[in-house]
């Protein structure tokens, strides 16, 4: 497996919901084993860019690409194959709220695999251990508090062992503790799994303690800004807005054209 | 090529694991209890784990050793994972970083019949008081909007008005005309037995004012207004949305439960009149056009036979019908908590609910107006 061979690409890809377009001709390419950032302001479409890329928005123009399919011009059947390879963990966890933790790991378990119940049942524990919460396979998502929901959501999203990892807003509501130890614990699943992670966020701290590479929407201009390493583009972009978001509205870097 | 699963003994305290090929989740992997049944056939100190030769693996490979290492630890083995591969390594550390949480069991163990009984007597004890307290303040808000103290957005008032009165009409219409037609049928098959079809237009006309007009009014409301008023509420409960009104010092009884009873009674009797003279249309259809009686003799029937007494009992029915079915689903809504399926739960229980509380207060309606003889 090379290191750097493009995962998923995503080409000229134009977002609109009905006339009002919200970004328009993104073209990035995301690397096998990366850590990849989505990350831009409020209402600037990082969330809706993430649904593209699952599938659950359709693009107006443009395509995203798994390794060398077309996800955007495949058939439902292609789409569910792709889309079984990718974990997804939602901004609220998104944990189905009849079943306990142990059941939300254990349904894509028993719908994709062959294997017997209890087998299930000895898996979704250790996936939920490898989140921190074993011992808490009985309990129901309105048992447990936010921060743990959203681990639960990760156990769930590891379930089939993905080769790409998604995640919403990960530090969204969490206490700046737990979302240490959440980007702690992506490093680490990255490390191990070696599988591709892609976040959207807008959480600094967070974006320069795991992001490898990174794509900067702009709600204004409807448009990809800069993309490159994280630190990188908070030392050395020249784009005003890139920089003010990167060091939280700090001074332009010297010799930036204002 | 397939999981492969050898053991080894290269001295007399140490078992040697040794696992070959793919390990992965969707194929068929060896049972870790093999390794616990060598363990219990020949003991041994030390457990080595050596996976050189593994290829591709998942949770599958995982699983199995996260078993051995279970197993080990019951005997007090200790195991050497040098020879893992460094991803595995590093996973069983993260699982094993955040020791299992010992709580008391989640599933109860069963009780004795008594116990049961003491509790369900209990829960439905404090459910009675609960709400017999709701109640009680839905009253204290009623009173306080009939002396216009309350604090409630005309606006709403309106929409819901017309939500649970004029966006019901045509449902309501059609399940009058048709219980009308059904009223005339069962009856005519009776009374042409004895010539006595001219009837039909006494049995239909009494039928629908006394009973049906507001029963299945009443009915018709419990599963569409009270189910709405049960997800409303229930879902502000769970938004917190209930409590950010009382935070405001909104007393969410005033602002939410009262237009909605009030609504839907004062729109109840109107929609009641309306089945009752749709029904009676519904049973002229079919004693004017199937039992042939003359359209004129048929209307001045119905008009002999009901009286503004069996209207008023109708219509008093309705009335409370309303409130209760209006009542019952506040209630459910409010009392929802939790997470979403609360509120499905709720809805749920509300139309329950509601069409028991009609049917009882029918019954009682019916012995009261035969005692005082109406």
């Amino acid at each position: 497996m090379e290191a750097h061979e493009p995962h998923i690409r995503v080409r000229d890809l134009t977002m609109a919901f009905g006339s009002t377009v919200v970004m328009r001709d993104l073209t990035f390419e995301i690397g096998r084993g990366d850590i990849f950032v989505i990350m831009g302001g409020s209402g600037s479409g990082k969330s809706t860019l993430l649904r593209h890329m699952i599938g659950l928005l359709e693009p107006a123009r443009g395509e995203v690409i798994y390794g060398s399919t077309s996800f955007t011009a495949a058939e439902p059947e292609v789409r569910e194959q792709i889309l079984r390879r990718c974990g997804i963990l939602y901004q609220g966890g998104a944990l189905w709220s009849a079943l306990t933790l142990s059941e939300n790991v254990a349904l894509p378990l028993e719908q994709y695999t062959q294997l017997d119940a209890a087998e299930i049942r000895e898996i979704a524990a250790l996936k939920l251990a490898l989140v921190g919460l074993g011992g808490f396979e009985d309990y129901y998502p309105s048992e447990v508090s936010g921060g743990m929901q959203k681990r639960a959501g990760l156990a769930r999203a590891m379930a089939l062992d993905p080769e790409v990892l998604y995640f919403d807003e990960p530090s969204a509501g969490l206490d700046p503790l737990s979302s240490r130890r959440l980007d702690e614990l992506i490093l680490e699943l990255r490390a191990s799994l070696r599988a591709t992670v892609i976040v959207v966020t807008h959480e600094l701290a967070s974006i320069f303690a795991i992001g490898d590479h990174s794509v900067f929407l702009d709600a204004e201009s409807h448009t990809l800004l800069a993309q490159g390493d994280p630190k990188e583009l908070r030392d050395h972009c020249p784009d005003p807005r890139v920089h003010s978001f990167l060091t939280r509205g700090g001074d332009p870097p010297p010799g930036a054209g204002a | 090529m397939g999981s492969e699963l050898a053991f080894a003994r290269p001295d007399d305290e140490t078992l040697e694991v040794r696992l070959a090929g793919d390990w992965l989740l969707c194929s068929a992997r060896p049972s870790p209890l093999a390794v616990d049944r060598e363990l219990a056939s020949r003991p041994a100190r030390r457990v080595r784990i050596s996976a050189q030769d593994v290829g591709a693996w998942d949770t599958g490979l995982l699983s199995f050793v996260h078993a051995v290492l279970a197993a080990c630890r019951a005997r007090s083995i200790d195991v050497d994972r040098a020879g893992l591969p460094h991803g595995v390594q590093r996973l069983l550390a993260l699982a094993e970083a955040v020791p299992e949480r010992h709580h008391a069991p989640r599933v109860e163990p069963p009780g004795t019949w008594l116990e049961h009984l003491g509790t369900g007597t209990i829960a439905r004890g404090r459910s009675a008081a609960g709400f017999l307290g709701f109640l009680g303040q839905t009253t204290l808000a009623l009173g306080r909007f009939i002396t216009l103290r309350a604090r409630y957005q005309a606006r709403d008032l309106w929409l819901l008005m017309q939500q649970c009165g004029v966006e019901a009409l045509p449902i309501v219409a059609l399940i009058a005309f048709l219980v009308g037609l059904i009223l005339a049928f069962v009856g005519a098959v009776q009374l042409r037995q004895f010539g006595a079809q001219i009837y039909i237009a006494d049995l239909v006309a009494l039928g629908m004012a006394r009973e049906m007009g507001a029963l299945m009014t009443g009915v018709i409301m419990a599963g569409r207004s009270g189910a709405a008023f049960a997800a409303q509420l229930g879902t502000m409960k769970v938004n917190q949305e209930v409590d950010a009104l009382q935070t405001l010092g909104i007393p969410p009884i005033e602002y939410l439960v009262v237009p909605r009873v009030i609504a839907l009674s004062l729109m109840m009797p109107l929609l009641c009149v309306l089945a009752i003279v749709i029904g009676i249309v519904g049973g002229a259809v079919v004693g004017i056009g199937l039992l042939d009686i003359r359209p004129a003799e048929y209307a001045l029937r119905t008009l002999q036979a009901v009286t503004i007494t069996s209207a008023g009992v109708g219509l008093a029915k309705s009335l409370v019908f309303g409130v209760l079915v209006a009542l019952a689903g506040c209630l459910r809504g409010m009392r929802a908590s939790g997470s979403a399926a609360a509120v499905g739960d709720a809805a749920t229980s509300a139309v329950v609910t509601g069409i028991v509380l009609i049917v009882c207060a029918d019954g009682l309606f019916a012995l009261l107006t035969h005692a005082l003889g109406i």
